[in-house]
Order: structure tokens, then sequence, then C-alpha cells
């Protein structure tokens, strides 16, 4: 069974803030619940599909299912870090196709840059009861030092450069200068991002995202639930999904699971990448975007630096516009996890709703891919394909 | 050489050994499939075996590749593409942080992290 064409985009709200002091993440999930109903023009008594990932507080929707209100018929936390809620549209959309519901809630809270919990380590990294972590913890892994090797090791057979690496991140800051709620919101250049203090080699300061609090929701429906609402149709084309790892040691840091994830996507919407107008690319690091690019299809492995330089990611300017809120480079990448902002902004795209100075003309096909866990461990990627009709 | 798993084994997945009683690094190797993988664990991840077996390697590799962390005192991790051909993670040591390079050959070292011999790698020439 396919599901393009079985489920729609009705409701997308990202929360303005990027630092939520005094605020609880329960009551950020609320307000993230509260932004996307009222986009949608709906209730939370229309409500009957639930969908979080496990760093939700509780035992995953359990807890926040109660403290909502909600009673749902369909569950699903399925967690693959900040990629789970691109993951998630798409599983939502198999539970509409199938009838298990038709009105799909989906949320993201986190306070890594004031409240609760670790700024920028998850505690997989820690836990002895996770597998890999005893032959892991003593050698010193942080999340920059995975993507770190990953960049080395593509600069090493493809002749990748930093320069290319920081068009990346010029790009995301041409975005972000006319997002108010952005973090960083002055424009860079490669100089900078090269003149940046180096984190882990070969990844600089300015080749990282940015930390914050924040979230956001969305609303996925039946298209017989769309149809009522005063909102653009954004349908759901095509989605795909996978796990990549160590392999026991066979492993390989040149490529991401989006080169399993990305054709599922495409062979379900029916389109290539020559398709899309608009791509939200998960950007915890500029390298993974670059590597997506190549795994997704826009150019050929080891292209991606020559595609991403000289602005060929800005919109208005390049072939493939991206992540033109800014992105987790420069925008905000709530929780540590990029994927809800991923796909809301490729909502606004599709529905003409992007700043004007960023808003791609005719976008009426657009991807949003999603990187979660570690691109040079393990991840579970994740690739939405929208389409406005 | 196979070693019998009394000899040398952890009996849960949680418990690391590297060294065995010869000094050498240790990996696994399924005798189902043949194939040596690395970390270890009780079953083969290529065939789900649980008929795997502690081998000893020869300690020699190449850095399959590596970053430096810059934050505090500089130090490297890596992966180290073994002889035997499973890539491992771990630290270069023994060597300026501004010497190391992909493809380089390294041996392992033997380093105490709170009592327990921890494999890691130095460049076998000089540099």
């Amino acid at each position: 069974m396919s599901i393009n064409g079985k489920a729609y985009i009705a409701g997308a709200f990202e929360h303005p803030t990027r630092k939520a002091t005094g605020k609880t993440i329960p009551q950020l999930h609320a307000e993230m619940a509260a932004g996307a109903l009222a986009d949608a023009g709906l209730t939370s008594r229309d409500i009957d599909g639930f969908f979080c990932a496990s760093d939700a507080p509780g035992m995953g929707g359990l807890n926040m299912a109660e403290y909502l209100g909600l009673r749902p018929r369909y569950v699903d936390n399925t967690d693959t870090g900040g990629s789970s809620y691109i993951l998630a549209v798409g599983h939502a959309a198999q539970a509409i196709a199938a009838g298990k519901c038709s009105v799909a809630l989906i949320t993201l809270a986190g306070m890594p840059r004031t409240g609760p919990g670790p700024a920028g380590e998850g505690a997989f990294f820690n836990d002895p009861i996770v597998p890999e972590v005893p032959y892991e913890l003593p050698f010193r892994h942080t999340i920059a030092n995975l993507y770190g090797m990953c960049a080395m090791r593509h600069m090493y057979e493809f002749g990748t450069t930093s320069e290319q690496l920081a068009w990346v991140k010029v790009a995301a800051s041409h975005h972000a200068q006319h997002n108010p709620h952005a973090m960083l919101r002055d424009v860079v250049t490669v100089e900078d991002v090269l003149n940046s203090p180096m984190v882990a080699d070969p990844l600089h300061r300015l080749d990282c995202c940015v930390i914050s609090d924040g979230g956001g929701a969305l609303i996925v429906v039946s298209p017989e639930v769309a149809r009522t609402l005063n909102r653009p149709l954004i349908k759901v084309r095509g989605a795909g999904e996978a796990i990549k790892h160590l392999n026991g040691g066979r492993s390989d840091l040149t490529f991401s699971g989006g080169v399993w994830s990305g054709p599922a996507a495409f062979s379900e919407a029916g389109v290539k990448p020559s398709d899309i107008k608009y791509a939200s690319i998960y950007d915890s690091f500029t390298i993974t975007v670059l590597m997506t690019l190549e795994d997704l299809g826009f150019c050929e492995k080891g292209q991606g630096g020559r595609f991403v330089a000289d602005g060929n990611l800005i919109s208005g300017i390049g072939k493939l516009p991206f992540n033109t809120d800014g992105g987790g480079l420069c925008s905000n990448h709530p929780a540590n996890r990029g994927g809800m902002t991923k796909v809301i902004e490729a909502v606004r795209q599709l529905r003409g709703e992007a700043h004007p100075k960023v808003q791609v003309a005719n976008c009426d096909l657009a991807l949003a891919h999603g990187t979660g866990g570690y691109l040079g461990s393990r991840h579970g990627s994740a690739t939405l394909i929208l389409e406005r009709v | 050489m196979t070693l019998n798993k009394s000899d040398t084994a952890p009996d849960r997945d949680s418990a690391p050994q590297w060294r065995s009683t010869n000094g050498k690094l240790l990996i696994q190797k399924c005798e189902e499939c043949g194939d040596a993988f690395y970390y270890p664990r009780v079953v083969c991840p290529f065939c789900l075996s649980s008929n795997v077996q502690w081998v000893e390697c020869s300690g020699n590799g190449r850095i399959y590749s590596y970053s430096v962390t810059r934050r505090g005192d500089p130090y490297a991790i890596a992966f180290v593409t073994l002889d035997e051909g499973p890539k491992m993670m771990t630290n270069i040591v023994d060597c300026p942080v501004d010497k190391i390079a992909i493809d380089q050959q390294v041996s392992v070292v033997f380093r105490d992290l709170e009592g327990v011999p921890t494999p890691m790698f130095r460049p076998s020439a000089a540099l």
C-alpha cells in the first residue's frame, strides 16, 4: 500500500522561543499542540492520533497524552533522534491510510539550552546498558568529533574542502537574516567560517548548529478532513526511512542512511530529485547537508562540495534553495532535534508563507530530510516528499 | 590463533576486554560465517550465530578517519581499520595531533583507563 495522496499536513507551528526560561517541557508540548491546532483550524477534541518521540517526559506518549487531555486511538513514539518528526509524518500517513486515525498530532519540545537535560549530548553516550558504550566511551567521542570524522574522510576520498563546507553555513545565514526568530541573523562569509575556532577537525564552530530551546508541532489529516479546512492542501507524496550503523566494523563514513530512505521516498512519490523546488536538509553540521545532498541524488557521490559552493543553496540565487528559515545552523535546533523545523519550513514554502525574501517561486514540490543520532556511528534517516495541490 | 571463550572472555556484552593473556588485541570472529567483527558481542552481527570466538589480532592497522577535539587538551579520536578487517573506534596517541593522517599505519598500545587495559594506536613508523 502506498501513502501517496492518503494524508495531508493541515497544521504546522514552530514556537518562536529559542530560550524558554521559566517554562517547563510539558508546558511547551501544550503550546506546540495549541499552535498547530490553531493553524489547522481544529481543536484538541479532533485529535485521534498522537505522535511524539521518547524524549517527551514520561513513558512514550502516555504522560503527554494525559497532560494534553488526548484520547488517541493510535499512538506511535518511534525514536530515531532528530529525524523522528519527519519519520512520524510518514507513520501518521500510514495510520490514516489504514483508517486507524484521521487527525494526527506530532509534537516536539525541549530545553537543552536553559532547562533540564544535557546540552548537546545524548544520554545514550554513557549508559552502560547500551551495548557499544563500553567500546566507545573510553575514546571520548562527542557529537562534533563523530561528524568531524565523516568530514575528514569525505575530504580524503573526494577532495572536499573546508571552503565548500563553509558555503552551507553562508547560505543558511543569508536566509536567517530575514527570520526575526533566528538565533544567528548576521550574514557570514566563507572566511568568517574558516576563521571561527576549530571545534573538532575539520569542523569549525560555525560548521556546527545552534543549541536552542523550543520545538514545534504538526497536524496530519485524512483527505476528507483536509477538504473541510480553510488551509492550502499539502499532500504527503512519499516517505522513506532507514537506520545506518557501524555494521560490525564494516563501516563506511562517506554516506548516510539517506541512500536508502531517499530512493524509497522518491519512488513512492513518483518524482525525482530534479523535480524538487525546495529542500529542508538536516543541518546539525555543514557536512550533514553536503553528504545528504549526494545521498538523496541531488548530485553525484563526491560532488557535494562543488554542488553547495558559490551560493547554490541560497534562495533566489542557487539551483536548490535549502533551509530558508536559517535551519539549525542559524535559526533553531530545538531539543537538539532538528527534524520538526525541517517539515515546518517545507510546509511554509509550499503554502507560500515563507518570508518573501526567501520564498521560492511556484513552490509546489518540496522535500524534508532528517539525520537523527550520529552521522559517524549510528543514525536514523527519514525522507519526506510533500506537494501543494 | 583462536582462543576458547573461557580463556579470555567476558560473559556479558558490557564488560569490555580487549587484551589476551598474551598481550594481544582481541576481537571476535564468527565460526559460522567466518567473518571477524567489532565491537564484541555474544552473537555475530552478520548471521546472528552465537558461535563466536575470540581471536588475537596483529595489532596493526591503518587510520580510516580521525578528528582532533580542540576543547581543552587536544586529543584525536579515530576509526582504525585493523589488518584483520573490522574498523574500531580508538584514540591515536604518542604523536603530535597535527602529524596524524588518514591511511597512516598504526600499531596498538594498551593504556590503563580505570584499571582496564584499553587499546589505542600510535604511528608504526617514526614521524
